[in-house]
């Protein structure tokens, strides 16, 4: 649990750091950073594809994990279109934008 | 959509490597995962420290519509939480750590990876991707039924980026603002939020 807590403050902390750098160098475009992103977001998607490959029980359910993977989307989704449905009652009959 | 298919590729063919043990095993601890995961995490930081009108567009936004992320957050909690009563084996925060992906997939599936296992990531990863795909499908049925806001609230993190388009197109383009801000808002809450239940 410890060490849990301490890994996500790393984490938190390696955004955060991102952010003030980002806002530090603000005058200049840093134009690599999108593609670096993408890149980066790739070669962990591939290493959780080679994690959950190489581990025989996450394979042998990969169908009951899709589907609990749909029953919490589809609730997650049709929960917040319904808050948000209630949101647009109360707003709808001013204007929405300036 | 296109995005969305070349990183599920990298997925599978990680995936296929992995079944038939092709690929050193070297890469398997969780350090260079975790490495990897920080310096994405620091660039993810950048973009946002360094795009000016990240803080700046809010101003022209109406004042009702800042609420409209928390319904987000409130809406998909509540909607996890029912389902969660009959997945069985799934604990309420392991449940609440995929719904706070709010659809970006890639971010929460590694960071739920990182804490909770393989397991709980594949399904973060699927959950979100099939969020933002039916948030595509379904959004002029949504808009019909349930006001112009409500594709934006289905869209979670990704109304900025992939699903801001068809947002535009269902809703109008006067919640274009609304849709941009909510992305970012919720975008930012990600990380915080996975880790926090996760952690729990």
């Amino acid at each position: 649990m410890l060490k849990i807590n301490k890994m996500m403050f790393v984490v938190v902390g390696c955004m955060l750091a991102g952010i003030a750098v980002g806002y530090l160098f603000r005058s200049r475009k840093i134009r690599l950073i999108h593609r670096l992103i993408l890149t980066l977001i790739w070669m962990l998607l591939f290493l959780l594809g080679l994690e959950v490959g190489a581990n025989e029980t996450v394979v042998h359910q990969f169908g009951k994990l899709g589907f609990d993977a749909f029953l919490l989307a589809a609730s997650g989704t049709l929960g917040s279109v319904f808050f948000a449905w209630f949101l647009w009652l109360v707003v709808r009959n001013k204007s929405v934008s300036k | 959509m296109k995005g969305s298919l070349i990183i599920l590729s990298f997925f599978a063919t990680g995936l296929l490597l992995g079944v038939f043990r092709w690929f050193p095993s070297c890469l398997l601890g969780h350090n260079v995962s975790f490495c990897v995961l920080c310096a994405l995490m620091f660039s993810v930081g950048i973009s946002i420290g360094n795009d000016p009108n990240s803080f700046r567009q809010f101003r022209s936004l109406n004042p009702r519509l800042i609420f409209l992320p928390l319904m987000t957050i409130a809406g998909t909690f509540m909607g996890v939480l029912v389902v969660s009563l009959f997945l069985k084996g799934r604990s309420l925060t392991d449940c609440l750590a995929v719904g706070s992906g709010f659809g970006y997939y890639s971010l929460s599936s590694i960071l739920i990876t990182q804490c909770k296992g393989a397991e709980l990531g594949t399904i973060a990863l699927l959950s979100n991707i099939m969020r933002e795909v039916m948030t595509l499908l379904f959004a002029p049925w949504m808009v019909k039924y349930f006001g112009s806001l409500a594709p934006i609230s289905a869209g979670g993190a990704t109304t900025m980026d992939t699903t801001f388009p068809i947002i535009i197109r269902c809703s109008g383009k006067d919640f274009a603002i609304v849709s941009i801000y909510h992305g970012f808002i919720v975008d930012f809450t990600v990380p915080f939020l996975v880790t926090l239940l996760c952690s729990m």
